[in-house]
């Protein structure tokens, strides 16, 4: 039986069409993945579902009436969730707290805590959730806060819930329990649809599977039927070699050594304790760890970006940790960022101005401090050509291009910088597979011409694939290292066990 | 897509140009409520603007320390700053430039004229660097510090005067300064004098400065994300310093061209808030150079038609102030005016499919 069906949904921003009439049908009780790259529009089609976004044309019935959803309350009031990729949760309230906040019981107007712990505590038994209700959101994990999350919408009584890329910040291992909780809905006769751009993901959890590219519907099909190579396929339009080439060869003198580092971080009220790292010509590091246990630190304290308390950062035997970020540049450091918003981009800027960023007073993109058009112009047309970033102009705002134009455009200049060192976070977070395969190689290339290269990454696949060495982080110590490990080993360290 | 720059700027003009129609729309509301003609009015405004020479003058007279201010304001926002303190700034531009002006009274005027006028960016200069070190320094934010300092600054400049350079008599001010030190009249009789160019001219260097100048696209890099700043190497609490001293110097030359133009000495208490009115040129100017000159123009206008329809209509001033909050209420709000004329507007932030 249909529960839902989606007709023709199409919705444009500026012009760019994110949803081309889009039709899709959920079964009651299925659990229905949404896959597509980044860009391709599963979550504004979601996001029209949950009443977020108003759809240009089409049509929703649910339980074979036509519903208009204006706002997420009436999407709620249908019986629709959705646990969102960021979270939206209080970090300073209770779990109990989150869980009811917009609807909470009430005893006049007061607030009835002793019964929404009840709630809380009687709905969790319910579906094998082992919740404190009193614990503060900012002390539990991210994984136990998704189940706040799902626990929140169960709440409200949905009965479709939407999870958006639910596995984007949970280990392997919690992954896997989160698939349990989905087969544990499922079996109450929940339907769930499952937004993901991970085929393995996809493969493992869900029924059927839509495949969406650039805004449009490729197909639906049965899980059973179809294959990761098949997905990839469709989710691109061409083959896609899911595998790179890397050529054994032995790194060169050690770049960048990093001894004994500690930073404090006092927003995380975490930090680095004592790190140790090498990284030689010619060789990739790669260091995985769960978001949040010191990665974000590494990155920065190397670039000069966050003050270290003690220890050294040496490049080629000169100590540079008292050196600014700009003297760092200067030594030949390049630094592809984790987050490309908060610190790669000037969004509202064009896209020439973002390739001079950091070289705004160089040669020969200034002369004496003025900057030279004709110079910015030429040098933008190159490494737009050179790195394939699919843009209308160089004129154009960054804010115009998707997400994996975005990073190659990063990507792109920091490399042509003849760097000596590359500090790369999180690659191809929000890149698509085809940018990704593009990326890895040209990552390859730079170790083939010997450049040292420190590799941040959530994605384990690229770690094992990329690295030539891995080390593991976990609460801001460094707590494995070696050349190969496992995906299920390489889960267990990031969650603090030993081996 | 092409064009997109050039759309934005139009979108932009249009919406400033229906908040002014709104504004004037309730402003006659409240002034047909308050038992006056509003076809007397505007007509009383719009002649005592634009109706003839005399008075297009003192529309450009009254824009000349706004066009200043609003500079003022712009600059220290393409940082990402929020200067209030335009007006503290302002007055020690003008003490300096009086105080200068007359200790030199032999000199020629090709001299004196200038030097004055960089005394007084000097001196606003000055004024203007203390928060934007302290930014730097300690993280005070320059909103409470520039407000404060407004206060320091006219009391200070008074303080100086009546210590220093008081002229003999019932008021506090200076002696006139000389002759040399006085900008030429642009058309006699209506005391619009060639400071006005000086105004054009920097909204010119300025225009350039952002756009040209690396030391320019490293203060809007800092003012668009001082996280993205940092990650290229750019110092920001250096940028923090150099706009804050570009912005008091502009705020500055204010109380210059009032100095050396209109007033021909330093007078206490001499400015009606051209420092605050400064921060709404520079939001309806959407803190560009050149949309500044604009905004100036039209609160110019406004300050002079109003002064036409107290003097004919009878219509209290009051009511001129009133509009001009009203347009800057419109402008600030632009999802209210982008209603009106676009159909569907997205307000969430977030795009990130």
């Amino acid at each position: 039986m249909k529960i839902l069906e989606l007709k023709n949904i199409t919705k444009k921003f500026d012009g760019i069409t994110a949803n081309d009439s889009i039709c899709l049908d959920i079964e009651k009780g299925e659990v229905h993945s949404l896959l597509g790259e980044n860009g391709a529009g599963k979550t504004t089609l979601m996001k029209i579902l949950f009443g977020m976004y108003s759809a240009d044309g089409g049509s929703i019935r649910l339980n074979g009436k036509t519903v208009v959803i204006s706002r997420p309350s009436r999407a709620i009031g249908l019986g629709i969730g959705m646990i969102h990729q960021h979270f939206m949760l209080v970090d300073r309230l209770s779990v109990a707290e989150n869980i009811v906040a917009g609807c909470e019981p009430r005893k006049g107007v007061f607030l009835d805590l002793k019964k929404a712990r009840k709630n809380v505590r009687i709905s969790g038994e319910k579906y094998g959730f082992r919740l404190d209700p009193d614990a503060k959101v900012e002390n539990i994990s991210v994984g136990e806060q998704q189940r706040v999350e799902i626990l929140k919408a169960l709440y409200r009584n949905a009965d479709i819930l939407i999870l958006d890329e639910p596995t984007a910040v949970l280990t392997p291992q919690e992954a896997e329990e989160l698939f349990a909780i989905i087969k544990k809905l499922k079996s109450d006769g929940k339907t769930i649809i499952f937004i993901t751009h991970k085929l393995k993901e996809t493969m493992a959890v869900s029924d059927r599977i839509t495949v969406l590219r650039d805004g449009k519907k490729v197909d639906t099909v049965e899980t059973a039927e179809t294959s990761p190579r098949k997905l990839a396929k469709m989710m691109v339009g061409r083959e896609v070699i899911l595998r790179v080439e890397k050529p054994e060869k032995p790194p060169g003198k050690a770049v960048l050594t990093v001894k004994d580092l500690s930073a404090f971080n006092p927003v995380s009220r975490l930090g680095l304790k004592k790190i140790d790292l090498t990284v030689h010509a010619g060789e990739i590091v790669g260091i995985a760890g769960i978001e949040g246990n010191g990665q974000l630190e590494v990155e920065e304290t190397i670039m000069g970006l966050r003050a270290i308390d003690s220890g050294s950062i040496t490049l080629d035997n000169q100590d540079i940790s008292r050196c600014s970020t700009a003297q760092r540049r200067k030594l030949g450091m390049v630094h592809i960022p984790s987050d490309r918003f908060r610190r790669g981009l000037l969004r509202s800027r064009s896209i020439e101005h973002n390739i001079i960023l950091g070289s705004e007073w160089l040669r020969p993109f200034a002369k004496k401090g003025l900057l030279s058009f004709p110079a910015i112009e030429s040098y933008s047309r190159r490494i737009i050509d050179e790195f394939q970033i699919r843009c209308p102009g160089s004129k154009e705002t960054v804010d115009t291009l998707s997400g994996g134009n975005q990073q190659k455009l990063v990507i792109g200049r920091e490399l042509s910088r003849n760097p000596k060192v590359i500090v790369a976070a999180q690659p191809t977070r929000g890149v698509d597979i085809g940018a990704i395969e593009y990326i890895h190689n040209l990552l390859l290339r730079m170790r083939e011409q010997g450049r040292a290269i420190i590799l941040i990454s959530a994605e384990l696949d690229e770690l094992m694939t990329l690295s030539d060495r891995i080390l593991v982080m976990y609460e801001g110590k460094i707590i494995a290292e070696g050349p190969h490990f496992a995906e299920s080993e390489l889960g267990l360290l990031m969650a603090g066990s030993k081996l | 897509m092409i064009g997109r720059k050039t759309y934005i700027r139009f979108s932009d003009l249009i919406n400033s140009l229906i908040a002014i129609a709104i504004a004037l729309f309730l402003g006659a509301l409240l002034i047909s409520v308050s038992g006056y003609s509003v076809a007397n009015a505007y007509e009383s405004l719009f002649t005592g603007a634009f109706g003839s020479f005399y008075n297009i003058a003192q529309t450009l007279l009254q824009m000349i320390p706004l066009i200043f201010t609003g500079l003022s304001v712009a600059i220290a926002f393409q940082c990402g700053l929020f200067n209030i303190g335009a007006e503290g700034q302002m007055y020690w531009g003008a003490l300096g430039s009086a105080v200068v002006a007359i200790a030199f009274p032999e000199a020629p005027p090709v001299v004196l004229l200038p030097i004055s006028l960089l005394a007084g960016a000097a001196a606003g200069g000055l004024w203007g660097v203390i928060p934007g070190y302290l930014k730097a320094r300690s993280g005070a934010h320059e909103v409470v510090t520039t407000i404060m300092m407004n206060y320091i600054g006219i009391f200070a400049t008074t303080f100086l005067l009546r210590t220093f350079f008081r002229e003999p008599g019932p008021i506090d001010q200076t002696r006139m300064i000389p002759e040399a030190a006085r900008f030429p009249e642009l058309i006699p009789y209506t005391r619009l004098t060639w400071a006005i160019f000086v105004g054009i001219g920097v909204i010119l260097l300025l225009d350039l400065f952002f756009k040209k100048t690396s030391l320019g696209y490293d203060l809007r890099a800092v003012g668009e994300s001082n996280g993205v700043a940092e990650y290229a190497g750019i110092n920001p609490k250096k940028m923090i310093v150099i706009s804050m001293l570009l912005s008091g110097m502009a705020a500055g030359l204010a109380g210059s061209t009032m100095v050396l133009g209109v007033l021909h000495r330093f007078i206490t208490n001499f400015s009606p808030g051209y420092g605050f009115v400064g921060i709404a040129v520079a939001v309806l100017g959407r803190n560009k150079p050149w949309g500044v000159l604009l905004a100036a123009l039209l609160f110019g206008a406004l300050e002079a038609g109003g002064i036409s329809m107290q003097l004919f209509a009878k219509i209290p001033m009051d009511l001129m102030t009133i509009i001009q909050g009203l347009v800057i209420l419109f402008v600030a709000a632009p999802y209210l005016v982008q209603r009106v004329w676009q159909k569907n507007v997205t307000i969430s932030v977030c795009r990130d499919d």
